[in-house]
């Protein structure tokens, strides 16, 4: 549109009336809102990563006490000396959210579109399971994955186990105290962290948009591929991260369900912390951990190209 | 074969379901067990003294009190902290938003052990006792983002405008607040706060780190996986289950009658 | 200033003085001043982004004016809360309280002002706009129209001293529109209270209001009522946005008196000295603007039998196209390459075809003169684009 500069209405300005400013009370209000909540985050979130940052680089020993001697070599023989179970840790967390994308999905777009009156329910019973502690539900796995139990031998007789021991993801004919057990409990721990994301960016969509694509000859699979795939993206991002990251740092599963070969970089640094009282080395583990799901997580929006999580 | 083909979102949904289901079932079931040794792994035979004696275990029924109140505090807290940083974030224009936006994201964005290990330093090296309060403490931190997020996404889809039709109808900032804002901001908050109840009761890696010789429910179980799991732990899981589903059940009831009668006259 | 404002004569007027509003650096509005008289049917009518709206919310003590001063009769309300205002403002999509019933909203502004027994006046007012079943209801379970009734409703019950309408009927369909229009005019007239009415849809504006105010840029272009802006547009922006005018550029040949000729083209052409809004010396520049109903059309064998004295121009006819009540032809002329004709289906000639040549002609008392140094399309895309 065009604006004119309308000659006839331009009003002769006479000397200037003192402008108007926002009272200085009322420019305040957001800061005193956000003050004692960012304060919190500040000194019990922001501060302890400094903490654990100079942590890292001291020596020392519990009787004599921890001084900062910039000693990054701790770094590097945490990393040596543990760089299997940071491997196992990604490896396995990774598995368990590409397991929960592939489960999680059907069941979102279950929901989303085709569960009409049933969507509550399905929706109640996505997130029932969390109304009993996350301890006890996986401690449950013991019994469903028991040795000589039901699973294990409906397994064992179609063979499953057989490829899955070849593959080194099971022993003999034992679940428990393997890797598939873990990644077992991890799936199924961080499924509704991938389901709900997903759920509500499936629930955007309009449901036209499928019939406008059918309309232009899309096949039911293309019309999946091509448009309601990428219109799900944000709940896939905030999916995937909102499993992927709990995941690898979690140790619960790890302890419960595995065994020694089978400790993720969780498991480390909460002995070394607790058990073991090696400080250093824990904070170095803990940041080095930290760094990598940071990286992972910030080239991983980048790419996706979705910058508002919050 | 057609059938299934075109069932087949169906069937692996459903699938997907009983995946997520099964374990809460077994929970229920081995409630009624009567175990051999010290652990509740396999099945013997029925019973129901666990159900007749809850808190026939030492400390089970303390630890439960105690997760209770920490959650029950932390949500207090964590609410009324969030609910603040939101309207300020989505009514407000100031300096910093970025910082504080990512400030609000990154505790979510960092794994627990991560958190847990670096708030254990600051009060190592604050020289705090650790306890309830530091427990308290670190949940209200973790908790505050997620409320924050769920408070957001509701005044962020509010009309402004609603409170500006308050104030030109002669409320005042105190009763448009209390009669139009709260009102309509209120589901957000309040799944803010069911969020933070359920993080903060549930939680077990930074609790772990943080509570000293301080004993939460999960790290009651996390200490009898070791030692030996009590049949009562299932009782409690179940009822905690039980009650919930009735809460949530019965509050579809309620608002959905609400519906209808507001329909119907 | 305010001194010597009357209290008498106006009692009720709303009026602005010096009022501005800037956004760092983009003005919103310019300073402006306006006098809306007690008990008028004002309309602010503009395009998106001029003004309008942020005017309306300084009335409304939305928006804080960073110059000049809003007076109410003769009392200065610039400083004062929008809830301590006797002005109501109905909003755009209506802004109902989506957690309160009908008659909760109806009530609410009787209850914040203390009011203990709300129940009589609010089922009047419900009854006024026919919503008396319809108390309990949530306003999502009512259909637009309905929502619209309410928002009046809730705005009027507290007999405000003046109530503001922000671009009410935007999200109703024509049908509904024109039905509401012709209702919003009723309740006016009933109950007799200053209504100041946002607008971007000219139709509504001329429909309803007895003075319309055309804003563009931040400024008030025109000021008077709907047939006076019709007839007599000052600006270019208000001849083209406001219905549609042919605008020829001409130069001014000689005055007589009060009558101006022109040069156009080859074509020779008087119009009133009266009716130009610019300083006309012989020599200078002039757009000369004719509404297109105004203009007869004649087959150029029939040249001769035009009247004296009347405007002429020579064209071709480019395309014309039936729509019942009237034909609109587009003519190619030498004058001005898209001449707009809108020709009354009394009698169809069917000469008058694409291809033809033709006269135009008509009284010159209906040219209007206006300043050449304007942008000649001002106003034009702007009429149908917007929908916020």
């Amino acid at each position: 549109m065009t604006i004119t500069e309308a000659p006839p209405a331009a009003p002769a300005t006479p000397p200037e009336p003192p402008v108007r400013k926002a009272s200085t009370r009322k420019r305040l209000v957001p800061y005193w809102l956000l003050l004692p909540g960012i304060l919190w985050l500040l000194v019990f979130f922001a501060l302890p990563m400094v903490y654990q940052a100079s942590t890292s680089v001291q020596t020392g020993s519990l009787e004599k006490g921890f001084q900062v001697t910039w000693h990054f070599a701790t770094y590097w023989d945490a990393l040596q000396e543990y760089y299997p179970q940071f491997v196992r840790s990604l490896l396995y967390a990774g598995t368990a959210t590409i397991l929960c994308l592939l489960l999680g999905y059907p069941l979102a777009y279950l929901i989303a579109f085709k569960a009409g009156r049933w969507r509550n329910l399905l929706l109640v019973l996505v997130i029932a399971p969390f109304f009993t502690s996350f301890l006890i539900r996986t401690l449950a796995w013991k019994t469903i994955l028991a040795d000589g139990g039901t699973v294990v031998g409906i397994l064992d007789s179609l063979h499953v186990l057989d490829v899955t021991s070849w593959l080194g993801w099971t022993e003999g004919n034992r679940v428990l105290a393997t890797p598939m057990a873990v990644v077992c409990g991890l799936t199924y721990n961080f499924l509704p962290f991938m389901i709900l994301p997903l759920y509500t960016s499936l629930e955007r969509i309009d449901g036209r948009l499928h019939e406008a694509a059918g309309d232009l000859y899309a096949r039911p699979l293309t019309t999946f591929r091509k448009v309601t795939f990428p219109l799900s993206m944000p709940g896939v991002v905030s999916g995937t991260l909102l499993t992927f990251i709990p995941a690898s740092g979690d140790y619960v599963n790890a302890e419960l369900l595995g065994s020694t070969d089978t400790k993720m970089v969780g498991s480390v640094i909460q002995t070394q912390f607790l058990r073991v009282l090696d400080y250093p080395t824990a904070a170095a583990l803990s940041f080095i951990l930290m760094a990598i799901v940071l990286l992972m997580v910030t080239f991983y929006i980048r790419r996706a190209g979705t910058e508002d999580l919050v | 074969m057609r059938w299934l083909r075109r069932n087949i979102v169906v069937i692996a949904g459903v699938l997907t379901l009983g995946y997520l289901i099964v374990p809460n079932l077994v929970v229920m079931v081995f409630s009624f067990n009567k175990p051999n040794g010290r652990f509740n792994y396999s099945w013997q035979r029925f019973s129901l003294d666990a159900w007749k004696d809850p808190c026939g275990v030492a400390d089970l029924c303390g630890s439960l009190t105690l997760s209770f109140q920490i959650a029950a505090w932390a949500t207090l807290g964590a609410t009324v902290l969030g609910t603040m940083i939101a309207f300020a974030l989505v009514r407000y224009r100031f300096r910093a938003r970025g910082s504080i936006n990512s400030l609000i994201f990154l505790p979510m964005a960092m794994p627990e052990v991560v958190m847990a290990a670096s708030l254990l330093t600051l009060f190592l090296n604050l020289g705090a006792r650790l306890g309830f309060w530091t427990v308290l403490i670190a949940h209200i931190m973790f908790c505050l983002s997620f409320v924050v997020t769920a408070v957001k996404a509701r005044v962020m889809s509010m009309d402004p405008r609603l409170e500006e039709a308050a104030r030109d109808l002669y409320a005042g900032p105190v009763q448009t607040f209390v009669r139009v804002t709260l009102p309509i901001a209120a589901p957000g908050i309040a799944a803010g706060a069911l969020l933070a109840f359920a993080l903060s009761f549930d939680d077990f890696i930074i609790t772990n780190f943080n509570a000293g010789s301080t004993v939460t429910f999960p790290m009651f179980v996390w200490g009898s996986a070791q030692r030996g799991t009590p049949v009562q732990i299932n009782v409690i899981g179940t009822a905690m289950f039980i009650v919930a589903v009735l809460l949530v059940v019965g509050g579809q009831l309620v608002s959905n009658r609400r519906k209808k009668t507001a329909a119907t006259t | 200033m305010t001194e010597t404002a009357s209290t008498s004569r106006g009692g009720g007027d709303v009026r602005l003085s010096g009022i501005s509003k800037t956004y760092g650096s983009f003005h919103a509005v310019k300073p402006l001043d306006l006098t809306v008289p007690q008990g008028s049917f004002f309309a602010l009518l503009g395009a998106s982004g001029c003004g309008k709206t942020t005017t309306l919310r300084m009335i409304a003590g939305l928006e804080e004016p960073t110059t000049g001063t809003v007076f109410l009769g003769d009392k200065d309300v610039t400083g004062l809360p929008p809830y301590k205002r006797p002005v109501n403002t109905v909003f755009q999509s209506y802004a109902l309280f989506p957690h309160l019933d009908i008659y909760e909203n109806v009530a609410f502004g009787l209850r914040r002002r203390g009011i203990k027994s709300v129940r009589g006046q609010v089922g009047e007012m419900l009854d006024l706009v026919q919503l008396g079943d319809f108390a309990k209801r949530k306003p999502h379970q009512l259909s637009g129209g309905q929502q619209q009734r309410v928002a009046v409703a809730r705005a009027l019950i507290n007999h405000p001293q003046v109530l503001l309408l922000d671009e009410p009927l935007g999200a109703l369909d024509l049908k509904l529109r024109r039905q509401m229009q012709l209702e919003l005019k009723r309740i006016q007239t009933e109950v007799g209270i200053t209504f100041i009415h946002v607008t971007h849809d000219q139709e509504e504006a001329m429909t309803m209001a007895d003075t319309v105010a055309v804003m563009n840029g931040g400024l008030v272009e025109q000021l008077g009522s709907p047939a006076d802006l019709y007839e007599n547009p000052e600006t270019t922006f208000v001849a083209n946005f406001l219905g549609t005018s042919n605008l020829i550029e001409a130069e001014v040949a000689e005055i007589h008196g009060d009558e101006v000729v022109v040069t156009a083209g080859g074509a020779k052409l008087r119009l009133p000295a009266g009716r130009c809004s610019a300083p006309t010396a012989s020599g200078g520049r002039l757009l000369v603007g004719i509404r297109p109903e105004k203009i007869s059309l004649a087959h150029a064998d029939d040249a001769g039998t035009i009247p004296d004295g009347r405007n002429r121009i020579t064209g071709r006819i480019a395309d014309s196209s039936f729509i019942g009540v009237s034909t609109q032809y587009v003519i190619d002329s030498p004058v001005c390459p898209e001449f707009e004709v809108y020709a009354q289906n009394i009698e169809r000639d069917s000469r008058l075809a694409p291809g033809a040549e033709v006269v135009l002609h008509w009284n010159p008392a209906h040219s209007f003169g206006l300043d050449a140094a304007q942008d000649i399309d001002a106003g034009i895309e702007t009429v149908d684009e917007e929908v916020s």
